[in-house]
């Protein structure tokens, strides 16, 4: 990091951050288009209702980035992000419903002020691990480390034994099945197969009126521009190098004195701090969390929708699960019977003609267009940009 | 709009509604309910049609229980769009797929009642589909018609509950276990989730507390929940030839049910040796378990296929002749039957499709030729009395019917003494 400041220390601050944001212009005309799209296209163009599901599928797009730097970047495929995006949500589903279960509104409950789910479980005092959810302040503080905890515990022992690729890939499913099956099972606790559902205000602001509902995607959008932005900047840095290189050529990096597992085990926490904001700001706009965005289904959707966008572009995860979500609203309200058909079908055109995903297509299709349109109207740096466009190989030094 | 004609097979169904079979046999034109009269809160009503929505899992895991509601609530509305409709309006139907993902569920109630503005939806199955709708009925003020038998604790005024809530199903039957089959200890399984939970706790506060009064031997001996999808009941079983229980008290649902009843006979428990009462067990699973695996037992249910009164015989009819000969209809089937009928009867008797009106009108509606019998809508909670009848499977994959409650049970979906 320093190495890097003082690389640049002839060049301003600006321009070093800039560098880290956006790399080029490129960056910054994809960003800028995605933050054009998600703050003013959208909310335009569509009803309360619409930009709502909207705001939703933007909620995966936050597991699909977690994605595409622990996979796509580092190498290491997890199909248990559901796992934390779940966490992030019931964090937030906890406090929400702790509100929602005053003396006042549960009075017709055998013990008032505590969550429904409970009251029909027998349970007649608040559990102990419910009081920390009493507090947003703890509430957010947790959404935003106890998935970082939990992954650390995750990945410290499979990482330091060595343990890879598919072998990693299938004890993260499992662990997800575990979390689903010890979230049934403890009903009185975190509401069963049902969920933990009817939540309704955040500190006393009503969060299903459309106005709240507009607030929230935008709160959203803005959430996850920031996290584009910060994604960027710690792929950009030394350490997102070496986990590229650690993914192509685990042993060299490994000779040349990295210890590759602190850095896997970063960015698998980093993944799954990030797949939990996604679940937190799931549960405000949908205004229920349950069990079923945890389980293995769910969470192999969150690899498609990767997939889908490109498992090396961080835009590319966004516009991923936004496609995927869409096409599935949309074939499903077509044909309600067949869509599932419709859906599949598409996957397998995507996997053979796009194994990429969007963004390859953009690579590959896309971008030589703009290419040549910017050099058109900007003649005189052509060759700048075009080296820009390169990956920069002086910089992995 | 079309005159009514007594068609064959319909009359039955024209007379449904005793309070109103001068509205209903009359003839209805929309001209009498201008559109801006009957429909003040901006909901898809137009002066020849009326636009519903219908809200089932036709794909994944619970598609396979939830097509027959599909199916029948489809039935309802074609012949009541055959009678002359609602009010003189054809019924149309926006379907929607609820995928047995509960946030899918979610997501679709909201497009239907706030992009489509549907009349009303007749929808869900399992309890964790109602509670995730539930939230935006309530908020957006729209009713939902939801047949599945259920766990009770629960009467909102945007819900007409068309199954029986726990304590129907319950009591009755094990008051009748306990006269007719001279049950005295009982042993109750469940899978695990709210609904066999909340009938356990019904079923042992009426054994401890009631049945433990008339005869002190009543007791529970054991009480057990296995996780959805569980299939491997041998422990469960070695459990239950250990105790003798007089009776089996069964809550398990879905795919479990087929490798429960198949273990049961291969363990050599058949109903010859063993009692056991199911309130889980319709003919649609009965379908998959294979009648010869479950001859003898019995179940405790409102309705079932081989009813003999007439009105059941026609709905049967109809219903094979819409579906194919193979199809069978189940308890809630037919409760997801009568969703459409007793919205009709909320309609006419409201003279108007606002939802608090139609709500309003609810109580007290009458269908005295529904397939399971007659049966009326409680006044303040908007469920449906109805006759608890016990059904003893045969090896052909329906039911004997051997008893029959003789009053309308009330319901009661907050029991006294039992939360």
């Amino acid at each position: 990091m320093m190495n890097n400041l003082q690389k640049y220390s002839d060049s301003s601050m600006g321009k070093f951050l800039f560098e880290r944001f956006f790399k080029n212009k490129e960056g910054v005309i994809g960003f800028a288009i995605i933050a054009v799209i998600l703050l003013v296209l959208f909310p335009v163009i569509f009803s309360t209702f619409r930009l709502n599901m909207i705001g939703k599928y933007l909620c995966y797009a936050f597991v699909s980035l977690g994605l595409v730097m622990c996979w796509g970047r580092a190498g290491i495929l997890s199909l248990g992000q559901g796992l934390f995006f779940g966490l992030g949500g019931y964090c937030m589903a906890m406090f929400l419903k702790l509100e929602a279960s005053d003396p006042e509104s549960t009075k017709i409950q055998t013990t008032p002020g505590i969550p429904d789910f409970m009251d029909w479980n027998q349970i007649t005092e608040l559990p102990a691990m419910w009081y920390p959810f009493k507090s947003l302040s703890l509430t957010i503080l947790l959404i935003l480390t106890l998935p970082a905890i939990l992954a650390y515990i995750m990945s410290v022992f499979y990482f330091k034994g060595r343990v890879t690729g598919v072998v990693f890939a299938i004890l993260t499913q499992s662990m997800v099945a575990c979390a689903w099956y010890f979230i049934v099972g403890n009903q009185g606790l975190f509401g069963g197969i049902n969920g933990i559902t009817d939540l309704k205000t955040l500190k006393g602001w009503d969060i299903r009126t459309e106005e709240a509902q507009t607030t929230l995607y935008f709160v959203c959008c803005v959430l996850l521009l920031i996290t584009i932005l910060l994604s960027r900047y710690i792929m950009s840095t030394r350490l997102g190098r070496v986990l590229v290189a650690q993914r192509d050529k685990e042993m060299r990096v490994r000779f040349s004195g990295y210890s590759i597992t602190s850095f896997k085990i970063f960015v698998f926490c980093l993944a799954g701090v990030v797949s939990a904001i996604g679940g937190a700001m799931f549960t405000l706009q949908v205004g229920f969390m349950s069990p079923n965005l945890i389980g293995i289904k769910p969470s192999i959707d969150m690899v498609i929708f990767t997939a889908v966008g490109g498992r090396e572009s961080l835009l590319g995860a966004v516009y991923g699960a936004l496609a995927v979500n869409a096409a599935k609203t949309a074939f499903s309200e077509a044909y309600p019977n067949l869509w599932t058909f419709i859906y599949g079908a598409t996957f397998i055109i995507i996997v053979l003609f796009l194994p990429k995903g969007l963004a390859g297509l953009y690579e590959s299709f896309f971008k030589p267009q703009i290419l040549k349109l910017i050099s058109k109207f900007s003649s005189k740096k052509t060759e700048d940009s075009d080296d820009n466009l390169k990956p920069t190989v002086n910089d992995a030094k | 709009m079309k005159k009514q004609t007594n068609k064959p097979g319909m009359g039955r169904l024209v007379t449904y509604c005793s309070v109103l079979s001068a509205l209903a046999l009359g003839n209805i034109t929309a001209a009498e309910y201008p559109t801006s009269e009957v429909n003040t809160t901006g909901l898809a009503v137009y002066d020849d049609k009326v636009i519903v929505g219908q809200l089932h899992s036709v794909t994944g895991t619970m598609a396979i229980s939830e097509t027959g509601s599909v199916e029948a609530e489809r039935l309802a509305i074609k012949q009541i769009n055959e009678m002359g409709g609602i009010l003189g309006r054809q019924i149309e139907i926006v379907q929607e797929d609820g995928a047995s993902d509960w946030p899918t569920f979610a997501e679709k109630a909201k497009k239907l009642i706030i992009q489509d503005k549907v009349a009303c939806v007749f929808g869900c199955w399992t309890s964790a589909s109602r509670k995730a709708v539930l939230p935006i009925f309530e908020k957006e003020n729209n009713m939902l018609y939801y047949p599945t038998f259920y766990e009770g604790l629960e009467a909102s005024k945007n819900v007409v509950y068309t199954g029986q809530e726990a304590t129907q199903q319950i009591i009755w039957g094990l008051d009748w276990a306990y006269e007719t089959l001279g049950s005295r200890t009982f042993y109750l399984i469940g899978s695990d989730y709210i609904w066999p939970r909340t009938s356990h706790k019904i079923a042992r506060n009426h054994i401890e507390r009631v049945l433990a009064k008339k005869d002190p031997k009543c007791k529970v001996v054991g009480e057990e929940y296995y996780p959805l999808g569980h299939t491997n009941f041998r422990s469960l079983i070695n459990k239950v030839k250990l105790k003798k229980p007089d009776l089996l008290f069964t809550a398990v649902v879905g795919g479990s049910n087929v490798a429960w009843y198949k273990q049961l006979k291969a363990a050599g428990i058949t109903a010859a040796k063993q009692d056991m009462l199911t309130i889980s067990t319709t003919e649609d699973e009965l379908l998959g378990i294979g009648g010869e695996n479950a001859e003898g037992f019995y179940a405790s249910m409102k309705y079932y296929q081989s009813l003999t009164n007439e009105n059941n015989i026609e709905f049967v009819k109809a219903f094979k002749a819409e579906y194919g000969e193979d199809s069978v209809i189940g308890d809630v089937t037919q409760a997801a039957y009568l969703g459409p009928w007793i919205w009709k009867a909320a309609v006419e008797k409201a003279g108007s499709f606002d939802i608090d009106k139609i709500h309003a009108a609810h109580g007290g509606i009458e269908l005295p030729n529904a397939p399971e019998g007659y049966v009326r809508v409680h006044d303040t909670n908007q469920h449906l009395w109805s006759r608890t009848k016990i059904g003893k499977m045969l090896a052909d994959g329906q039911f004997e019917v051997v008893a029959v409650s003789e009053e309308l049970i009330e319901p009661d979906p907050f029991p006294e003494g039992y939360q």
